[in-house]
C-alpha cells in the first residue's frame, strides 16, 4: 500500500517488543521491578505533565480578567482582616519584631503555598477521575503537572510579594535569594503529606472536606498571623509543629533577616523526602485498586 | 507462530461489588492488602459478584476478537483489565508490544482551549510526542474536517465535531501492536463513520485487535473470531461469526412495549412458515421460507381503525413494512370489535438475526394512535452464512458470467 498511514513506522518496527504482565500480585512483591518502573514512568510522564499543566494554566487565565492577581488576592484579604483585627484591638498580637502587615502578609502567603501543595495531589487526581478510569498513561503525570502548576503559582506570588514588601516599608535584601529553598521545602512537605492523603481521599470525599478544617486549626499553631508564644501550652504546640521552622525562616529571608532553626528545617526536609518516596510507592500500589472503585 | 501471540489471557477473573458504601469499604481493605503485599482471595465477600470469571483467550497479530454480550456481561471490564487500568483478582494477562486504544475519544480536552491546543493535549494523554503531532497535524485536521475551526475554542464545537476531532487525533497518531476498540466507531455522520471504519481496518491489518460492540454488522465485518459473554463468563468462543451472533441474539430477553391511547389492542399474533404453524415463543425461521402472520386485534368505541405491521431488527429499527390493504390497495378499515387478519409477509430475505414485529393501529380519520405494540412475537432467522447487510437475496437470483479475461 502506498498509504503512509498504514503499517507501523520504521521506528516501532525496530524496537524490541515490550512485554507487560498483569497479575493479581501486589507490585510490592517485586521491589526491583517496581523501582525501575517508577522511574521509567516518571521520565515518561514529563511531557504529559508539562502539557496538562500548560492546559490548566492557560485555561485558568484565559477565562479571567484579573488573571495573575488572583494569586495575590487571597493572602492580601487575609492580611487586611488581621491588620484590622490587630489595629482595632479586637485581637492583640504580641510583638512580632517587624511591621505587623508584613508579618501577616509573608505568613499567609507562605501558609497558602503550603495548603495548596498539600491539596494538589488529591485535587489533581479527583479532577482527572475520568481519564484515570478510561485510559492508561503514567499516573505520575498528574502529580507532576500539579507540581508544575504549583511552582508557576508560587513564582507569580513571589513576583508580586517583593514589590509589596517595599511598599509596606520592608527592606528585603540579599537573603531573598535563599527563599527558593523555602519554597522547595514547602513543596516537598506539602506533596509528601498530600500523596498520603490522596488514596483515601479518592475513595471518601470526607477527606477532601476535612483537609481545610484541619489546616485552619493548624494555621493557628503556626506563626502565620500570631507571633511565637514564649511559653505555655501554645508554645509547645508551635514548637512541635513541623511547619514552624519553614514559615519562620521563609519570613526572615523574605524581609532580610538571618534565619533560625536551620537544623530543624533540614531534618524536617529529610524526613519529608523519605515520606515523599513512601507516598509515591503508596500512590502506585493503590492506584489500580482505587480506579476500580471509581465510577466513570 | 507462538511469538505472534500478542495478547495472552489465562483464567482472568474480576470481582465487583453491587453496593457503593460496601465497595468503598472493600476498597480500603484492598488498599491495605496491597500495601502489605497480601495475595488476593478468590472468595467473594458479601454483595460481591464475578464481573468477569475465568476468561481465557489469545489474540495474534492480524486477528480481531469481537467481544459481544449484553450490558453488564463484563466486556468493558475485561477490556479495562487488558488495558491495565484495573488488576485482575485471578489469572494472568500478557501483553506484547505497544497498546493503542480507541476508547474515551477526546480525553483531556479542555473546552476553553482551541482545537489546535487540544490536539496536542489529547495526543500527550495517549502517550504521543509533540514531534509526532507536528508531523501529522495537517492530516489530523483534514481527517476531522475542521480546517476552518482549528483555532476556535472547542466549547463552541458541535458534539459531532468534537467527537470527530477526538477520533482523528487517536486514529491518525497511534501505531499500535494491540488495538482496543469500545463502541467508538459509529461517530459523526455517515460519511465520517465510513472514514473511521476504513481507518480502523488499516490499523487492524498490523495489530491484534479486541473489539467491543453491540453492532452485529460491524462485528461480522471486522472480526475473525467472536467471544460471547454472559454474566462475566465466556459462553461461546468461535471463528464462526454467524453462530456467535445467533447465540448473542438468543440471549436477548424480548419485551413488548405498548403505547398509544389504549382504544385498541393486539390480542394475538401467530406465525406460520410455508404453511406450517410455528408454536415456539421465539421460533427459528429459515431464509426463503414464506411467512404468514395471523393477527387478532380489538377496537374499542365507535370508530374506524387502520393497521400497520412492520418487521424490526433487534435494535427495534423498522426494516420492512407490509401495508394492510385489500385487493384494490386501499387500507382495510376496522370497526369496533375483534378482528382476525391473515397477512402474507412473503419470503424471508432477512439476514440471520433476531427480529420482531411492530403493530400499530390508528384512527382512520383523526390518525390518533390507538395502540402501538413493539417487540411483538420475536423470531430468529437462521442461515448458514451471515452477511454484512440487513437483507439477503438468494435462490431467486443466478449470476451469469458474461465475459472473462485472465490477468497474469
Amino acid at each position: 500500500m502506498s498509504d503512509p498511514m498504514s503499517g507501523s513506522g520504521p521506528l516501532t518496527q525496530k524496537k524490541p517488543m515490550a512485554v507487560t504482565v498483569y497479575t493479581p500480585a501486589s507490585a510490592l512483591r517485586d521491589p526491583g521491578l517496581m523501582l525501575r518502573s517508577m522511574f521509567a514512568d516518571l521520565r515518561a510522564s514529563r511531557e504529559l505533565a508539562w502539557r496538562l499543566a500548560q492546559r490548566d494554566i492557560k485555561a485558568q487565565y484565559r477565562q479571567s480578567l484579573l488573571g495573575y492577581l488572583w494569586a495575590f488576592i487571597m493572602p492580601l484579604s487575609t492580611t487586611l482582616a488581621w491588620v484590622y483585627l490587630n489595629s482595632s484591638g479586637i485581637v492583640k498580637v504580641t510583638s512580632t519584631g517587624m511591621p505587623y502587615p508584613i508579618y501577616v502578609l509573608t505568613g499567609t502567603m507562605l501558609w497558602q503555598m503550603f495548603t495548596e501543595a498539600l491539596q494538589t495531589p488529591l485535587g489533581q487526581l479527583s479532577a482527572s477521575k475520568n481519564l484515570l478510569a478510561k485510559l492508561k498513561f503514567p499516573r505520575e503525570a498528574l502529580i507532576l503537572s500539579g507540581i508544575i502548576k504549583w511552582s508557576f503559582n508560587a513564582g507569580v506570588k513571589m513576583l508580586i510579594i517583593i514589590p509589596a514588601l517595599f511598599i509596606l516599608g520592608g527592606s528585603p535584601d540579599i537573603h531573598i535569594l535563599l527563599v527558593p529553598i523555602i519554597l522547595l521545602a514547602i513543596l516537598l512537605i506539602g506533596t509528601a503529606i498530600g500523596l498520603f492523603i490522596a488514596p483515601i481521599g479518592l475513595l471518601y470525599t470526607d477527606v477532601g472536606r476535612l483537609i481545610p478544617v484541619v489546616l485552619q486549626f493548624a494555621m493557628y499553631v503556626t506563626p502565620v498571623v500570631f507571633a511565637m508564644p514564649a511559653d505555655g501550652f501554645a508554645a509547645k504546640l508551635f514548637r512541635i509543629n513541623f511547619m514552624t521552622p519553614v514559615i519562620v525562616n521563609g519570613r526572615a529571608w523574605l524581609v532580610g533577616m538571618e534565619g533560625s532553626m536551620l537544623q530543624e528545617m533540614a531534618l524536617i526536609c529529610a524526613a519529608a523526602s523519605v515520606l515523599l518516596f513512601l507516598g509515591w510507592v503508596l500512590f502506585r500500589t493503590t492506584m489500580s485498586v482505587l480506579i476500580e472503585r471509581m465510577s466513570a | 507462530m507462538e511469538e505472534d501471540v500478542l495478547i495472552k489471557v489465562e483464567g482472568v477473573s474480576k470481582k465487583f461489588c453491587r453496593d457503593l458504601k460496601t465497595s468503598l469499604r472493600y476498597g480500603m481493605a484492598d488498599v491495605r492488602d496491597e500495601v502489605l503485599g497480601r495475595p488476593r482471595t478468590m472468595e467473594l465477600r458479601p454483595k460481591e459478584f464475578w464481573a468477569i470469571n475465568g476468561i481465557d483467550f489469545q489474540v495474534r497479530r492480524g486477528e480481531c476478537l469481537g467481544l459481544i454480550g449484553h450490558n453488564g456481561a463484563g466486556k468493558t471490564t475485561l477490556l479495562k483489565t487488558l488495558n491495565g487500568l484495573i488488576k485482575p483478582d485471578a489469572g494472568r494477562i500478557e501483553i506484547h508490544g505497544q497498546v493503542g486504544a480507541l476508547i474515551a475519544l477526546g480525553a483531556g480536552f479542555n473546552p476553553i482551549l482551541t482545537a489546535r491546543e487540544n490536539i496536542y493535549i489529547n495526543a500527550s494523554v495517549l502517550g504521543l510526542s509533540k514531534k509526532r503531532v507536528d508531523e501529522r497535524i495537517d492530516e489530523i485536521i483534514a481527517f476531522a474536517e475542521i480546517e476552518d475551526f482549528i483555532d476556535m475554542p472547542v466549547q463552541h464545537f458541535s458534539s459531532g465535531m468534537t467527537v470527530r476531532l477526538g477520533f482523528a487525533v487517536a486514529a491518525i497518531l497511534i501505531e499500535p501492536d494491540i488495538l482496543f476498540l469500545d463502541e467508538v466507531l459509529a461517530v459523526g455522520d455517515i460519511n465520517f463513520t465510513v472514514k473511521c471504519l476504513n481507518r480502523v481496518r488499516e490499523l487492524m491489518r498490523t495489530s491484534a485487535v479486541v473489539f467491543v460492540s453491540h453492532n452485529m454488522p460491524l462485528i461480522t465485518s471486522f472480526c475473525t473470531r467472536v467471544m460471547v459473554m454472559d454474566h462475566g463468563r465466556c459462553v461461546l468462543d468461535t471463528e464462526e461469526i454467524g453462530v456467535a451472533v445467533n447465540h448473542y441474539f438468543g440471549l436477548a430477553k424480548n419485551s413488548v412495549q405498548i403505547s398509544g391511547s389504549g382504544d385498541a389492542s393486539v390480542l394475538d399474533l401467530h406465525l406460520s412458515a410455508n404453511g406450517v404453524a410455528l408454536e415456539n415463543d421465539t421460533p427459528t425461521i429459515l431464509q426463503e421460507q414464506e411467512l404468514t402472520a395471523t393477527v387478532r386485534i380489538r377496537i374499542e368505541k365507535e370508530q374506524l381503525g387502520e393497521m400497520s405491521i412492520t418487521v424490526a431488527d433487534a435494535t427495534l429499527t423498522a426494516l420492512l413494512v407490509i401495508p394492510v390493504v385489500d385487493e384494490n390497495g386501499t387500507p382495510i378499515s376496522l370497526g369496533p370489535g375483534e378482528h382476525e387478519l391473515q397477512i402474507p409477509l412473503g419470503p424471508v430475505e432477512l439476514n440471520a438475526g433476531l427480529y420482531s414485529f411492530v403493530i400499530a393501529v390508528r384512527n382512520a380519520s383523526t390518525k390518533v394512535n390507538l395502540c402501538r405494540h413493539q417487540g411483538v412475537h420475536p423470531f430468529r432467522v437462521h442461515a448458514d452464512r451471515v452477511h454484512w447487510a440487513k437483507f439477503v437475496r438468494t435462490g431467486v437470483t443466478t449470476v451469469k458470467e458474461l465475459e472473462r479475461t485472465t490477468v497474469k
